[in-house]
């Protein structure tokens, strides 16, 4: 998605004239809503750098997120990746390339904890990566698993309509449910594959406990269907957190599992040592024939990535992994370091 | 052979989580969390906090409270937030 060559001149313009839209919302929103729900520019500014099979790759990325709320029950939200690449060309000096363009834009209307409706461009639900741990500022590692493309349509995006909330539940359980329909569209800055599908998922909120399953349909070309489980665990009293998804799709299939730790032994998690966090993702990939319609290796790919990342003060993070990779087309190591600052403020002087 | 070799690992690795999940959090970490939420409405909100926002991302370092509310509502649509849970984390965000 990042590495795409696209007019920067066109989107920008787009961009611009849309995120002064959503400004122009926030500020006459800001006139009638309440005082803490101003809108808000969130997201993050980063700079990485990757060394993968010895070419070394920089990406200074800014992921910028603006929320904003209209009235009682609506929130229009947007998240965009601005980034330049640089990276080795043939044998001698360095190459560039640039990307900006909109994640999502999409509007919500909050009915009700069982009903919330969203319109226009926005995160396929399917599995958990792809909302929920796909933001620069959130991922504890700078690539994103193997599989993060099944069952996103490649866009990682739909366009049209999808309905969520709550279907029961209680202060032990809560089972959540997403539905959403997709229109094909080849607008440059919404890319969507007509497809339809949604997510289920079972959380026991006291027992750390969040488990669901994931089915997309593509309906167009040639009709493929795609399935995915996540289970994640975050035992009550400790920073560890255990995550993981798998999903499969027509052609390829494979899955990943990470666990990070944080240690409260000494001084709690804000202290030297509470704010360093160990991680670890294990991954495979298998292809079940040879036609590819995603974004799994070519190959059954085995890899384990190894990571520490320093939670600094003031919302910045240090990212650090080296990664084994084993395939048939070549053993690798991969070396990836980074720096990321969130940042979080008021887009509007409100009341 | 491989697989088995990665499957060995995966489940060391689960071992390794339950044998850390097995030690209950330090008596200082208990007492400051006790302390720093003293206040009821406030220990639910820090419990929500823990249950439904820690287990996807680490906690921002201080905002302005003027943007709790749209916080609240743009994590009200991701994680699907009852409107109990969501008036605990504004108390724990606006104590």
């Amino acid at each position: 998605m990042w590495h795409s060559t696209l007019s920067l001149r066109n989107r920008s313009l787009m961009q611009t004239a849309g995120y002064a839209a959503l400004l122009w919302m926030g500020i006459a929103s800001s006139l009638v809503s309440g005082a803490q729900d101003t809108p808000l520019l969130s997201g993050g500014a980063g700079f990485f750098t990757s060394t993968n099979g010895g070419n070394t790759t920089y990406l200074p990325v800014v992921e910028p997120l603006i929320a904003v709320p209209i009235g009682p029950h609506v929130l229009v939200e947007s998240r965009a990746a601005l980034l330049e690449s640089f990276f080795p060309k043939g044998s001698s000096g360095y190459d560039h390339s640039h990307f900006v363009g909109l994640t999502y834009l999409q509007a919500d209307l909050i009915g009700s904890k069982h009903v919330t409706v969203v319109a226009g461009d926005f995160l396929i639900p399917f599995n958990t990566y792809n909302e929920r741990l796909s933001p620069v500022w959130i991922g504890n590692f700078q690539s994103g698993p193997l599989i993060a493309g099944v069952g996103t349509m490649s866009t990682e995006s739909g366009l049209g309509g999808m309905l969520r909330g709550n279907l029961v539940g209680s202060k032990k359980y809560a089972i959540d449910y997403a539905a959403y329909f997709s229109a094909r569209s080849a607008q440059e800055q919404f890319q969507a594959q007509r497809s339809s599908g949604g997510r289920l998922s079972l959380t026991l909120p006291e027992r750390g406990l969040d488990v669901g399953l994931s089915y997309n349909r593509v309906l167009q070309g040639t009709h493929e269907n795609f399935y995915g489980m996540h289970l994640w665990w975050t035992p009550p009293g400790t920073a560890l957190r255990v995550r993981s998804e798998f999903a499969r799709g027509h052609h390829a299939q494979g899955y990943w599992i990470e666990a990070d730790y944080r240690t409260q032994a000494f001084g709690g998690l804000n202290s030297f040592v509470g704010r360093i966090e160990p991680v670890f993702r294990m991954q495979q990939t298998f292809r079940r024939d040879t036609i590819v319609s995603d974004s799994l290796p070519f190959v059954d790919t085995q890899r384990a990535d190894f990571g520490l990342d320093y939670n600094l003060p003031h919302n910045a993070r240090i990212l650090t992994s080296y990664s084994r990779q084993f395939s048939e087309s070549g053993n690798r190591n991969i070396w990836e370091t980074g720096i990321v600052y969130r940042f979080l403020f008021p887009a509007w002087k409100g009341r | 052979m491989r697989l088995r070799m990665w499957f060995c690992t995966m489940t060391l690795v689960l071992a390794t989580s339950a044998l850390v999940c097995g030690k209950p959090m330090s008596g200082q970490a208990q007492k400051a969390a006790a302390t720093m939420h003293s206040d009821p409405s406030e220990k639910d909100g820090a419990k929500v906090f823990q249950q439904q926002c820690a287990r996807c991302h680490n906690a921002p370092e201080g905002f302005s409270p003027r943007i709790s509310g749209t916080i609240l509502r743009h994590m009200r649509v991701r994680a699907s937030l009852s409107k109990e849970d969501e008036a605990a984390l504004m108390r724990f965000f606006n104590p």
